[in-house]
């Protein structure tokens, strides 16, 4: 009898699979390829007048990323403008990323080293602000940082300077928001590896004459790789393609990468040189992401390739003591 | 090309499919209207006021550019009933298709509109749109900053040392460019490119001296002290006086731009009749008066004088003083010559 049972289309693995699967599939489709399909296919389109895209094959939007029609010989010349706002894009974000490790890393070892009830409690401190939304608090930044802001009047009436330092609208400005807007993508992933780490290690290396500097370089450090590798490039890849803070707080005057292709689809009206920044951008931080992943699976190996070589030497040393 | 054709619908049916959630959730909620308005441009009690009076939600939206309007429009935006696009974006939009011809002629208050706001270049007879407001274009200086005379675009692009990096200009493409081919003494709307090389090199030397480049916020920036220049509309120069009375609106010797703001119905408005009932409820003199006492600008419409508030008698911001130049409308430009000014507004602001 059950040898004769046919399996239903469900009961086969094929079908059940390909079922379990489709949402997921589905998904990935409709809000990553296909979006990323028309930002692509769209570079490759010429502009209309008035924004939209008129459907001709053209590579003009990548060539204007590197070279500008003359104003009155209408040759193309090369212009590095887009290339420096990318630079300044690119320059903006490390900084950003230094700042957010040096106060998010004591700040994740602070709340890892609270006892384990209150450390909840240290986190959602951390998230608090986020619960405002990203322009108001941007906003708010604008408002205390600016000539007449209570920063300036908090400096002015200690007497430490004379005249309101003029912060609003530049580029230190610009950091500062990104510093502010993603410093919990530090704190987070640091504090759950530092969380994970073995805090006895640091107690052998102080018994070992380790100085607190060694320790936290030779000990500390490496343990929690991954963690600061994760939040370095949560903080650097927002960063660089970051549209609020650059708009706010550099007031139009402050462009980055964001600002730039946002600019192409509303007052210049080139979306097809829009979508080529936005798929030379995403290029480029996948690059960068392929980077640190083969640079982890290279380093994960040799660590490997080291192990098995030193147990290799001691099997032979074992042997040759063996053989004596 | 077949494949590009066949991304070409899918694209167009899944922006229809999009279109159609839209629509299928504004049928659900009866008595809407969404309005997409520039920022800071309506108070909230008129907006009130027709809810109460014709049981409507009301909901508003902003921007701050007739380019921004448009590149919303253009990019597929649905949902939205009414929009306030000035003189030229009017001509704009009527061309592309966005207007939904409401016959606004035919509305009852029509018969208010001031005669010589009917028969205009963007729209003759008013079919698609009625007057919002009317104003100029041109800036603002903190007199407590700088004594001397402000009546020139010298302020603007090339200042006096008091005013070096205290300066705001208009994220505006046209207001901007415009300003600048006045100083420089060439036409409006001009697609001779060596002149407009001129411009382009112009403005990046100028824009050294500029704060920033923004239109939101502009007023708060002049009454804070921020800035001690800024570009303003003639409305927005006599609320940010009323805030601080060292500031002083400029009639440029050079000229200055006119614009007339417009109320219109975009095509495909999913609540059509609440947008004509809005558009004729703000052509009423007394809701039009309000939204002259909030806003600071000329209205459209006969009859306002009774209800308009003290502070507009003799207003430097409204009634242009003896021997200044005529604003002039700057109508849409040339394909070529937009293509020209984007350029230049890009390479400016990058």
């Amino acid at each position: 009898m059950s040898a004769t049972h046919k399996p239903t289309l469900l009961e086969n693995d094929g079908v059940r699979r390909s079922l379990l699967l489709s949402p997921a599939v589905i998904m990935i489709g409709i809000f990553l390829i296909m979006p990323l399909l028309m930002v692509l296919v769209f570079s490759f389109l010429q502009p209309g007048t008035y924004g939209g895209v008129i459907w001709e094959f053209s590579t003009d939007a990548y060539r204007q990323f590197f070279f500008e029609e003359d104003f009155l010989t209408e040759e193309m010349v090369f212009t590095p403008a887009y290339l420096e706002i990318f630079g300044a894009s690119f320059t903006n974000a490390v900084i950003a990323v230094f700042f957010c490790f040096l106060v998010g890393f004591p700040t994740a070892y602070f709340i890892a080293t609270r006892p384990a009830r209150t450390q909840g409690l240290w986190l959602f401190a951390i998230t608090i602000p986020y619960w405002v939304n990203l322009l108001i608090r941007t906003v708010s930044m604008l408002f205390i940082i600016r000539d007449q802001g209570p920063l300036n009047e908090f400096l002015l009436n200690l007497g430490i300077i004379d005249k309101p330092l003029s912060i609003a609208y530049t580029q230190y400005a610009v950091v500062l928001g990104l510093f502010y807007s993603y410093l919990p993508f530090m704190v987070l992933p640091l504090y759950a590896a530092i969380e994970r780490f073995d805090f006895s290690l640091l107690n052998a290396a102080h018994d070992l004459y380790a100085s607190r500097w060694k320790a936290l370089r030779y000990v500390l450090f490496p343990s929690v790789r991954n963690g600061i590798i994760a939040g370095c490039l949560l903080v650097f890849i927002p960063s660089l393609g970051a549209f609020i803070a650059p708009d706010v707080l550099g007031g139009g005057k402050q462009l980055m990468i964001g600002n730039m292709i946002a600019l192409q689809f509303q007052g210049s009206r080139n979306w097809p040189f829009g979508a080529a920044a936005a798929v030379i951008l995403l290029t480029f931080v996948l690059c960068l992401l392929m980077f640190f992943a083969w640079r982890a699976s290279k380093s994960s190996q040799s660590a490997q390739q080291k192990a098995q070589h030193k147990a290799q030497q001691k099997v032979q040393q074992t042997n040759e003591g063996g053989s004596h | 090309m077949k494949k590009t054709q066949g991304f070409k619908r899918l694209t167009q049916g899944l922006s229809a499919l999009a279109g159609g959630l839209l629509l299928s959730s504004a049928v659900q909620a009866e008595g809407e209207l969404h309005l997409y308005n520039w920022s800071d441009y309506m108070p909230q009690a008129l907006l009130d006021k027709f809810a109460e009076q014709y049981d409507v939600k009301v909901t508003q939206d902003t921007y701050d550019s007739n380019e921004t309007l448009l590149a919303k429009l253009k990019s597929g935006v649905k949902g939205y009933d009414v929009a306030v696009p000035g003189d030229y974006m009017v001509a704009i939009m009527v061309k592309e298709g966005l207007l939904e011809n409401i016959h606004a002629n035919k509305l009852s208050n029509f018969s208010k509109v001031k005669k010589d706001l009917i028969n205009v270049y963007f729209d003759e007879g008013r079919e698609y749109s009625v007057p919002y407001q009317f104003g100029t274009t041109a800036f603002m200086v903190d007199t407590a900053v700088y004594g001397g005379d402000i009546n020139t675009l010298d302020i603007l692009f090339n200042p006096p040392a008091e005013l070096k990096g205290k300066i705001n200009m208009f994220r505006d493409v046209n207001d901007v460019i415009n300003a600048a081919l006045r100083y420089k003494g060439y036409e409006t709307c001009n697609a001779n490119r060596k002149e407009l090389k001129e411009v382009n090199d112009m403005l990046k030397t100028a824009s050294e001296n500029w704060l920033s480049i923004q239109s939101d916020g502009a007023r708060e920036m002049l009454v804070s002290g921020d800035a001690a220049v800024s570009m303003v509309w003639n409305g927005m120069a006599l609320r940010a006086r009323q805030e601080k009375a060292s500031l002083q609106y400029a009639y440029p010797k050079e000229g200055l731009t006119a614009w007339a703001d417009n109320l219109v119905v975009l095509k495909d408005a999913p609540n059509l009749e609440n947008a004509k009932l809005f558009l004729n409820f703000m052509m009423e003199p007394e809701n039009a008066a309000t939204l002259t006492n909030f806003a600071g600008y000329t209205a459209g419409v006969e009859g306002t004088d009774p209800y308009l508030d003290e502070k507009f008698k003799g207003a430097l911001e409204l009634n242009p003083p003896a021997g200044a130049p005529v604003a002039e409308f700057v109508p849409p430009c040339d394909p070529e010559v937009v293509r020209l000014y984007d350029r230049i507004w890009t390479n400016l602001l990058k």
